[in-house]
């Protein structure tokens, strides 16, 4: 066991004690007396007008506190969001539903199976209506969503970023002149990236406490956001802030789908005030599928042209993505940050155009990545067949065509965003030697020779991640709805009691990133004190600072750096504390071994002492305040770009379709590391779920809108059994936008593994001439693929 | 109806239905919330846990069918305050993130062991196939049951990754 | 994720329990609960009466009868994979049980059940007919068998009457030069989970040619079935690869194939193909 506490070392997690023996308090494991039990009544139609909804036998039942219906709630208005563009989610909807799922009425009974008995008991009359899914009949517009909106477009994001009409009209002039030049070649291929379910192994989970004797919510919530979650319930019910506690304690997975407030968080709230009594709501499986967003939902051709030697000219994106039924915290915004990242890592012209358009569907939001996978996936998916249409080594490609090490820092891609630090070649270098590339082209060729079909892929990727309010907020994106003004900013508060023990509260919402162990690992670098002194309080907003939360993989950036100013500050004083102490000069205090120490002597003194002194203001230097605690906010200038590059190697079976993965390496560069542990293991999570996207998973709806993936019976989900183990290394490119250097890795494995497998997969078919399979690569599809091929 | 069984070692009774779920008396009438709900379809092994010897969906049996049985979850695994090995290889091996997965995952290992203490990685990965995990990509779960196996075998244990480089 | 409410009896006898079958129409059969509890929880399934047949003394057992094997009401899917007998003698069920669900599903389901739940995908009931197997059912009038060719009938459906519970499998045991498979592909891949489509075989080798052989096909059509025209062709052949092949062609012969979430029509009609010849070639060289 290692127990140091530096940067870039590794520390058995914190969290881990409780969570290994079961102690986890997750929200549905809060038990308080008098709970009553939420069900919901949810529309089994895609499109329907409710008739009626007669509650009366659910109300006689026995056990049954409150059913409640449209009207009770209509007074609350819709479901907030960050980017109101569209159709906002009614809380109840007793009009027209919009989708399968859609909630139509609330019970709440004394136990949950009396609930969902109740809920059975509620009579729903629907007229169904004709539904809106596929995404071009919907672009189209034959057919509305929403009968009071001009358009199913919601909005269109265009790039480069800020080019008006004129400009994109120019740029499309400059690549069209390519594409007719004698020495070019242009590849073209539309490809779906398919919806996906986020799936958190935690089901989301509400209890709401009002307590009337004191006017105020405790609200217990499977959330990434809970200060958020405070500021949206105090907006509903006109409470101060200081009124409502939300309290995420374990949240069992989130990656995105727990980065909303949802109806049934402000209805449980509503049921508890109304009926006196704590409510409690947790999903079911198949309501996580078809009333928790989903994610992705695209489909788009991807367009490169560049000469026979692989210099690329222009790559062009034009495509749809689907919002689902109703706008929800981020959905239109999703497509906007794959924008962000448009043109990769490189340095051609590009020209990017998503119409974002409502179905009669779930709707979609930020799932692990959140438009940037999408983005990556055309890009090096199409890139590689443009390399194999040259015949060009499509690491050779890449190479030519990346922005070079020297444009750094603050490099301006072709879509009009500063990118901070980044050296691709070098990390593409690292993640070729690493894996032995030649070596595994050789293997690879052997194999083929004894029939076998085994493909190589490889895909490089930069992410956009650690937003703060700059670029964000500029571009419009706020979180006042949430009662949180200019929120993007990180939040950390250090406190040394006086025992010399220290606190770090933190309004971050962690989901399994290891943030208790983390922050302590700042702090304790900082102040050269044990992690084992350090408590790290998040996930409560009575406790913490506001924050956005954890998403985007910002929050060692963002809020670690927050984290780390306010430690600075606590070092400040307490090294005039030490000073005064150890009658020495404040320049010479240094801090290790569990306190400060005069450089170069052996005059030290304990955090035990300076934390007593601080607390008696008489003992301190002349016209200090007493107490040892600082707030720091961080507000970067930038995102963080992180990059890497991915290889893998796959097996298929010609015969079934069946894809098997061979090897799987990957080379991330995130900036900094504070703990390798804890950073190799985001990226193994989403390299997995990458391949999820890859090999398996498919929110498919049909045309009438019912999801026929709606359990984990068919939506399915990668086992240990169909993973190897991941061999990862990485490149260290420190980012220059905040004081730890680090750039977030929460999303990266995601964002890189998709189109590595499935550029594996077209590689082991190359010689059947596959050029191209949409995801997810089941064994059918695959089989399809070299059927149609050979035809 | 009135049911009784052993749970960590400890004789118990209740009052249940005979629709309620053995995974709902362990954590609501028990309070034992170690043991989790992820699915309703069987798929998802969070709520998975030993009894008579064998792993066993929690999700998937009445209360009434435990009746005398012999039950363990996660919270009986650790012994005066010991830790199980497979409980510390997985907090050696980072075998866990978000923990919700963890007790079901961990109970499938510790059957899994009994049952052949010294799996291949194939052997691993085939044994806990049911039990999903979001999280971790099974990688460090599956270094965190090799480890517990080595520890089991009375063996030193394969390095951390993270102190191999 | 809730049942609805039902009564539920644990009777200790066959006889009790039969009774109350006679009694309640709307009754179900509960034994490892794999299949029927899912559905009781998704409310797809809301029985009046469950019969837990789990405590019931007799029916747990796998049986070496000379000729053939018994395999109890109460037999795990984890038993039935690790039965050395049943490995050397039915070899082709042993690898279906091994491939039913993961480790926790096969410890609690039960072989009896798998047949009686009848779905269309599953692993056993194909290797059953492949095999020969005889199911027995009791009622409160007495016990009857069914040949495993007569008891799949329709999509979940079986032979078996709602007053029958279903109480042993009987496989006949491999004779000499005689080898079983199973072989599929699973819905997530490899052999993991419901079969897209799959197949068992049953061979025999007598001096140089197959003399007899059983081949059924899992996945494609509501019902496994068996693929008569495959047997048909394999006797008397010299059992090569080209034979096997030959033979395979024929595997979806007279079934109406039905495309699903996992495969269309096509895909399943050339997997039961790719199956039928991966059992078939892997059974003959079992047979030896």
């Amino acid at each position: 066991m290692s127990s140091t506490s530096v940067l870039g070392g590794v520390v058995r997690r914190r969290e881990d004690p409780a969570l290994i023996r079961g102690g986890g308090l997750y929200t549905d494991d809060v038990k308080l007396a008098g709970t009553a039990h939420a069900a919901f009544v949810r529309s089994p139609y895609a499109h329907a007008r409710v008739v009626s909804v007669d509650t009366s036998a659910a109300e006689a039942m026995e056990g049954v506190a409150a059913v409640y219906t449209a009207a009770d709630v209509e007074h609350l208005g819709p479901l907030i969001a960050q980017a109101p563009v569209g159709a906002l989610r009614p809380l109840l909807n007793n009009g027209t539903v919009k989708h399968v799922g859609e909630a139509v009425a609330m019970v709440m009974a004394e136990d949950p199976y009396l609930a969902r008995d109740a809920a059975d008991a509620v009579e729903v009359d629907y007229d169904p209506l004709p539904a809106v899914v596929d995404l071009k009949e919907s672009l189209g517009g034959a057919m509305k969503v929403h009968d009071d909106m001009d358009s199913n477009t919601l909005v269109t994001w265009a790039g480069p970023f800020g080019a008006d009409e004129d400009a994109l009209a120019e740029l499309r002039a400059g690549i069209d002149a390519a594409k007719s030049r004698d020495d070019t070649v242009v590849v073209s291929q539309e490809m779906i990236n398919q919806r996906l379910i986020p799936v958190p192994i935690e089901p989301r989970s509400v209890l709401a406490d009002y307590q009337a004797g004191y006017g105020r919510f405790d609200i217990y919530s499977s959330t990434q956001i809970p200060s958020a979650l405070a500021g949206a319930i105090g907006r509903y019910f006109g409470m101060a802030l200081n009124q409502v506690t939300v309290k995420a304690m374990e949240v069992g997975g989130g990656f995105g789908c727990k980065l909303n407030v949802y109806n049934d968080e402000v209805l449980t709230a509503y049921a508890s005030k109304q009926l006196g009594r704590p409510v409690k709501w947790t999903e079911t499986r198949r309501e996580a599928a078809n009333s928790t967003i989903q994610g992705r939902g695209w489909v788009a051709t991807a367009t490169m042209t560049g000469t026979n030697d692989g210099e690329i000219l222009g790559f062009e994106l034009e495509g749809i993505a689907d919002m689902g039924a109703y706008s929800q915290n981020f959905t239109v915004a999703i497509p906007f940050l794959g924008l962000f990242v448009g043109s990769g890592q490189y340095r051609f012209p590009t020209y990017w155009k998503m119409d974002c358009v409502t179905t009669h569907t779930m709707t979609t939001d930020a799932y692990r990545g959140a438009g940037r996978p999408e983005a990556a996936y055309y890009l090096e998916r199409i890139i590689d067949m443009y390399s194999r249409e040259i015949g060009m080594d499509p690491t050779e490609v890449r190479r030519r065509n990346y922005i070079p090490a020297s444009d750094f820092p603050a490099a301006v891609s072709p879509m009009g965003f500063a990118m901070d630090t980044g050296d691709y070649e070098a990390n593409l270098d690292a993640a070729l030697e690493s894996a032995g590339w030649s070596g595994l082209l050789a293997e690879r060729d052997a194999a083929r020779a004894e029939g076998r079909c085994v493909g190589v892929g490889i895909a490089t990727y930069v992410e956009v991640c650690g937003f703060g309010p700059a670029p964000l907020v500029d571009l419009g994106f706020s979180w006042a709805e949430y009662q949180m003004p200019s929120a993007f900013n990180g939040s950390g508060l250090v406190r040394i009691h006086p025992d010399g023990s220290a606190t770090v509260s933190i309004g971050t919402g962690p989901s399994g990133q290891g943030h208790q162990t983390t922050w302590a690992q700042i702090v304790g670098d900082g102040l050269g004190m044990d992690v084992e002194r350090i408590r790290v309080i998040h996930g409560d907003t009575e406790e913490a600072p506001p924050s956005i939360g954890s998403f985007g993989s910002r929050s060692a950036a963002v809020d670690g750096s927050a984290c780390y100013e306010a430690t600075r500050k606590v070092q400040a004083k307490a090294a005039r504390i030490a000073a005064h102490l150890l009658e020495a000069s404040e320049e010479d205090i240094e801090f290790g071994d569990g306190g400060a120490r005069v450089a170069g002597t052996d005059s030290s003194v304990s955090w035990e002492e300076i934390a007593k002194t601080a607390y008696q203001p008489h003992l301190l230097p002349e016209g200090m305040e007493g107490g040892l605690e600082a707030h720091a906010i961080f507000s970067p200038g930038n995102a963080t770009w992180p990059f890497g590059t991915h290889i893998a190697v796959v097996e298929v079976d010609p015969d079934t379709g069946n894809v098997q993965i061979l090897r799987y390496i990957g080379m991330d560069d995130c900036g900094n590391v504070i703990s390798p542990m804890i950073v190799d293991g985001q990226i193994h999570g989403g390299i997995a779920q990458g391949i999820g996207q890859a090999l398996f998973e498919d929110a498919v709806y049909d045309g009438d809108g019912n999801l026929l993936a709606g359990s984990l019976m068919d939506y399915i989900l990668p086992t240990a059994a169909d993973l190897p183990f991941f061999e990862l290394d990485r490149t260290v490119t420190p980012t220059d936008i905040n004081p730890l250097g680090v750039k977030g890795i929460g999303e990266a494995g995601t964002i890189g593994a998709a189109q590595t497998v499935v550029n594996a997969v077209v590689d082991a078919l190359e010689s059947l001439g596959v050029t191209h399979i949409d995801m997810p690569l089941r064994p059918r599809r695959v089989w399809q693929a070299i059927q149609d091929a050979r035809t | 109806m009135q049911v009784s069984m052993s749970v960590n070692g400890r004789q118990v009774s209740g009052d249940v239905e005979p629709r309620t779920l053995l995974v709902h008396f362990l954590r609501e009438d028990l309070r034992l919330t170690g043991t989790h709900v992820g699915c309703e379809t069987s798929y998802c092994g969070a709520c998975t846990v030993e009894i008579d010897g064998k792993a066993v969906l929690s999700c998937t049996m009445l209360a009434v069918q435990a009746e005398g049985a012999d039950v363990t979850t996660v919270e009986g695994l650790a012994q005066d305050g010991q830790l199980h090995p497979v409980q510390e290889g997985f907090w050696e091996r980072h075998g866990l993130q978000c923990g919700f997965c963890t007790p079901g995952m961990i109970m499938s290992a510790v059957t899994l062991l009994q049952e052949n203490d010294n799996p291949s990685e194939e052997e691993i990965r085939r044994g806990i196939e049911g039990n999903l995990c979001r999280c971790t990509g099974y990688h460090n779960i599956v270094r965190a049951v090799e480890y517990a196996g080595a520890k089991m075998r009375g063996e030193e244990p394969p390095p951390a990754e993270w102190e191999e480089s | 994720m809730y049942p609805r409410q039902f009564e539920y009896v644990a009777p200790s006898g066959l006889d009790e329990a039969l009774a109350l079958l006679d009694d309640n129409p709307g009754a179900k059969v509960l034994a490892g609960g794999m299949s029927l509890l899912p559905l009781m929880k998704m409310r797809l399934l809301s029985p009046e009466l469950v019969v837990d047949i789990g405590r019931i003394g007799g029916l747990g057992d796998i049986t070496d009868n000379g000729d053939t094997i018994s395999i109890g009401a109460l037999v795990r899917h984890a038993e039935v994979a690790s039965s050395s007998l049943i490995q050397a003698q039915g070899a082709a069920l042993a690898a279906a049980a091994s491939w039913t669900g993961d480790r926790q599903v096969r410890n609690r389901g039960t072989c009896c059940g798998s047949m009686a739940h009848a779905d269309v995908a599953a692993d056993q009931p194909v290797a059953a007919l492949a095999l020969g197997a005889t199911m027995v059912a009791a009622s409160s009038s007495g016990v009857r068998e069914i040949a495993a060719a007569d008891f799949f009938v329709d999509v979940m459906t079986s032979a078996l009457a709602p007053n029958e519970i279903l109480t042993e499998v009987r496989i006949p045991k491999a004779g000499a030069g005689a080898g079983s498979a199973y072989d599929k592909l699973g819905r997530r891949g490899g052999h993991s989970d419901y079969a897209v489509a799959g197949a068992a075989a049953s061979v025999t080798r007598s001096n140089g040619s197959v003399s007899a052989a059983s081949v059924a096909v899992t996945g494609v059509g509501v019902r496994p079935v068996l693929a008569g025209a495959v047997a048909e062709a394999l006797v008397g052949s010299d059992g090569s690869d080209a034979a096997v092949e030959a033979a395979a062609a024929h595997a979806v012969a007279g079934v109406e194939v039905l495309e699903d979430l996992y495969g269309s029509v096509e895909y399943k009609i050339h997997l039961a193909k790719v199956f039928t010849a991966r059992a078939v070639k892997a059974a003959l060289a079992a047979a030896g």
